[in-house]
């Protein structure tokens, strides 16, 4: 019975990867509308017809039925910052394709975690499979409270390259789980690490875009057209620190509820393993970030590159420490 | 420091000196007072937590004796000229040393220098009023504003009313509030959200209470390891742990007298699954726990469940094999008997250990040995274990005669035999065979030097049934932590703080009624963030729009 669920947990993540293309592919080609539609006005003034002409079909393409061409135009160039210029078809899309990819990506974890028995996060393979999963799933719930679409690229990409590398090279059979795992901590722990990460990976995106924009605006990137089309430097901040806060309580919550295991397990709650030690730096740079936010000078730029350094240190720990690094988080069968 | 933590101007660098001023000189007191305001400046505390991030990373890159004391061995030994360079600046001792220390004390002084003043700052501002309403509401980042003409406004309505209708309804949404009157008109001035600064405020505390607790506890506790085999006691005093690890401020009435014996030892491995096939899947010490003068109980201990007695945490940290082997000395006398706990080396539990029989005639003996729980035999001919249960137990011995060394007086490692001094008898380049046995063997040692015994401890175990032949032993870590509790307790504290001061918004609500000179009111609403508050503009709007229906209604 393992071994079926086993292998149709595969079938599930395999086609969830092949859909992610998918939804990475029209997330980029949604990019290159938006750079086409938000052509500046100056230079429209000097196109020559053919291009013009271009621009109305790509324009006109986008728009709803009843919205010509110039209305896109226009809305785009009048409300560039709010990030609701909606009826992109391929935006659109791609969102349905993200979340059609995100529900065969559950059910493998669903059907992977039924063959294990336990929870589906005990080794690395397991992680990655559960962590892309849920950045996947933050993105489409923040929907319901702001249209972040823009960062589709960014989270397909990221989300296909975990669950890639994490199924491709850590793959590994299904085994039990060893008595210094049988916890419910590892269900606690890990689960709310995972949340964290997902969250601090949005904001990091978030920060991305900022950063770009903040050039944009200062008139030293022109070429991003796409820019244009997403909400402005000051939004995009104030945007990341809101993701970023939830995923710093989350990270407290991982910390404490890591301690409160590792005192059940090892006897010490706090023993500076490699482990603890990163988690310990991420938890130090958020705070930082924090501080830098309330802080005249450290707002903007700095703090959003605080915030990157961060998540690169979240992923420096996924990937680096946990295979290079010895300390007493293994993950069997790695 | 007077403004809340997370307002933009908390707490800006001042503005640079105009070139060409001359600035007055500053005294002893006056320099103290400089350096006291660059600590506790919020830039001073970003630069510190950023330096504690990065100081943290070299205790992941190399072994700490904290927490990996071998693997600092083991670096000494691979790296013997870097080695005390990198021991000099304390790299295997980071979270100690003296740069590590440096950055969280000046941490922890730059947050007492902010969060002292703040706290006087923030109890005066839970006594005080709202502030008065500034004069041009629409001034403010969030305003709106309506008029009523005097035919839209009801007979019994005017400015007084209104206020106070905005008074009770601001009120009754959790707000302070305060009646002002200006020359334009009466208002009410509203503050809600002082749990956020609060919070913050207890937050930080908790985080120097968590410091203090962990310093304290580190003191007064100790840790300690023993192994104990299967039927064997261990009974609570300093000298009959393995190792043990006081706090600086330990005394030996801290130890409570008890006394614990291991009467199993139960491990579960795979059977079902070919691919885990032989992966441990439960390990359980059973125990008999008494203290003085007390009955006995019974309880498990098992990985992630340790036991909670005597004052102390009790953890089953390992466990492995304990041969039982009796040698007699050339005279035929029983030299040595005990079970040896030997110690695992694979995951199959191919385990050494060492004898020595200090008490043999006419020369002592000693032996290094393997012991394979299931034996095998690689292609190469040698053994080795292919499942951690006894299946098909095989201890191999090599022997040695001499002198152990043992009335030097120097400390030997008991899981290893220094062979200086000591003739190889069997096994090695001995020219005998080494001694194979299974249990309930005895073999005799060369040149009538006596014999060995691998002791069975099921004796009347039917043929082949080894399962219990061989005593295991369980590797117990016992701590005793007595600041534990007080950390949970600020951890929670700290928790709360943090979450009441990410998260509730502080805000000033001001509603003003203006009569104008025609007759009728203008109704102005301005709010003011003080700190994150994304959602200001929402609650204006909705304040403008309850405010408005029971104005009307």
């Amino acid at each position: 019975m393992s071994e079926t669920f086993a292998s149709y947990a595969l079938v599930a993540i395999y086609s969830a990867m092949a859909v992610y293309v998918l939804a990475f592919v029209f997330f980029t080609l949604d990019l290159a509308q938006r750079s086409a539609a938000n052509q500046k006005p100056k230079g429209e003034a000097k196109v020559d017809v053919a291009s013009r002409a271009t621009i109305g079909v790509v324009a006109g393409q986008n728009a709803t039925a009843e919205r010509g061409a110039v209305g896109v135009l226009e809305r785009d160039r009048i409300a560039p910052s709010d990030g609701r210029t909606g009826g992109r078809r391929m935006e659109r899309v791609a969102f349905a394709l993200t979340a059609l990819a995100w529900i065969l990506h559950v059910a493998g974890a669903l059907f992977r975690g039924l063959a294990d028995g336990h929870v589906p996060w005990s080794n690395m393979f397991e992680f990655s499979l559960v962590s892309s999963g849920i950045v996947v799933g933050v993105f489409l719930f923040l929907q319901f409270w702001q249209d972040l679409r823009f960062l589709g690229t960014y989270i397909t990409g990221f989300a296909l390259v975990v669950l890639g590398v994490g199924t491709v090279n850590f793959y590994v059979p299904v085994t039990p789980l060893p008595p210094a795992l049988q916890s419910y901590w590892l269900v606690i722990h890990v689960f709310v690490a995972t949340l964290g990460t997902a969250f601090f990976g949005v904001g990091a995106g978030l920060s991305i875009v900022q950063l770009l924009q903040t050039r944009r605006e200062a008139n030293r990137l022109a070429g991003l057209r796409f820019l244009g089309t997403m909400p402005g430097a000051e939004k995009l901040e104030n945007l990341a620190y809101r993701v970023i806060v939830v995923g710093f309580v989350f990270w407290t919550f991982t910390l404490i509820a890591g301690s409160i295991w590792a005192e059940r397990a090892w006897g010490r709650y706090w023993g500076w393993d490699t482990k603890e030690v990163w988690t310990f730096i991420i938890w130090v740079l958020f705070a930082g970030y924090i501080h830098a936010r309330a802080t005249r000078g450290w707002r903007g730029t700095r703090s959003a590159w605080l915030a990157l350094i961060g998540f690169g240190a979240v992923a420096f720990n996924y990937t680096i420490v946990n295979l290079f690094f010895k300390g007493l988080h293994v993950y069997s069968g790695l | 420091m007077s403004r809340p933590f997370d307002h933009i101007d908390g707490s800006g660098p001042q503005a640079p000196p105009e070139p060409g001023i001359t600035q007055p000189k500053l005294g002893i007191l006056g320099y103290a007072r400089f350096f006291w305001r660059q600590l506790t400046s919020m830039r001073t505390a970003i630069v510190l937590l950023l330096f504690l991030a990065i100081a943290a990373i070299p205790g992941s890159m190399w072994p700490q004796r904290s927490s990996d004391p071998n693997g600092v061995i083991q670096f000494y030994a691979n790296n013997p000229t870097l080695a005390p360079v990198l021991d000099r600046i304390q790299l295997f001792d980071v979270y100690t040393s003296v740069w590590f220390s440096a950055i969280y004390l000046l941490l922890f002084l730059s947050l007492i220098g902010c969060v002292l003043p703040r706290t006087l700052h923030h109890v005066r501002a839970l006594r005080t009023k709202p502030p008065r309403t500034p004069i041009r509401l629409e001034r403010l980042a969030v305003f709106q504003s309506t008029t009523l003409t005097k035919s839209e406004l009801p007979a019994e309505l005017n400015a007084a009313t209104t206020i106070e209708a905005a008074r009770a309804q601001l009120r009754a949404s959790g707000y302070r509030v305060a009646l002002f009157e200006d020359a334009k008109g009466l208002s009410v001035s509203a503050e809600r959200g002082y749990l956020r600064e609060t919070g913050n405020l207890v937050f930080h505390t908790a985080l120097i209470g968590v410091l203090v607790a962990v310093g304290l506890g580190g003191g007064f506790g100790y840790t300690g390891q023993k192994v104990v085999v299967e039927g064997q006691s261990f009974v609570n005093i300093k000298g009959a742990y393995d190792s043990f690890t006081p706090g600086r401020f330990f005394t030996d009435a801290a130890l409570q007298p008890y006394r614990l014996t291991l009467d199993e030892f139960d491990a579960v491995y795979e059977e079902q699954s070919l691919r885990a096939y032989g992966q441990p899947i439960d390990y359980t010490a059973h125990v008999t726990t008494w203290l003085p003068g007390g009955k006995g109980t019974k309880s498990t201990i098992k990985v992630n469940d340790p036991l909670a007695f005597g004052g102390n945490q009790i953890y089953l940290l390992g466990n492995g094999y304990a041969p039982k082997v009796t040698v007699r000395d050339g005279k035929g006398n029983i030299a040595f008997t005990a079970s040896v706990p030997f110690l695992p080396q694979d995951a199959n539990l191919t385990s050494t250990g060492v004898i020595r029989v200090p008490d043999a005639l006419p020369e002592q003996l000693a032996f290094r040995g393997f012991f394979y729980p299931t034996a095998g035999q690689l292609s190469s001919g040698a053994l080795t274990s292919i499942h951690p249960d006894l299946r098909n137990p095989v201890l191999t011995l090599f022997a040695y005669s001499g002198d152990l060394g043992l009335d030097s007086g120097i400390p030997q490692n008991v899981y290893a035999l220094d062979p200086k001094g000591l003739t190889q008898i069997a096994g090695g380049d001995s020219g005998v065979a080494a001694i194979e046995l299974q249990p309930g063997q005895t073999v005799d040692l060369p040149d009538g030097l006596g014999s060995v015994t691998f002791d069975t401890v099921s004796p009347d175990a039917a043929e082949g049934d080894w399962s219990h032949s061989v005593p295991r032993f369980a590797s117990l870590d016992i701590h005793h932590d007595p600041a534990q509790g007080w950390v949970l307790l600020f951890v929670i504290l700290g928790v709360l703080g943090l979450l009441s001061s990410l998260f509730i918004p502080r805000r000033r609500v001001w509603v003003k009624a203006v009569e104008l000179p025609k007759g009728g009111l203008r109704l102005e609403y301005a709010g003011l963030a003080r700190g994150e508050d994304p959602g200001l503009d929402g609650a204006v709007a909705a304040i403008a729009e309850r405010h408005a229906l029971s104005v009307k209604a």
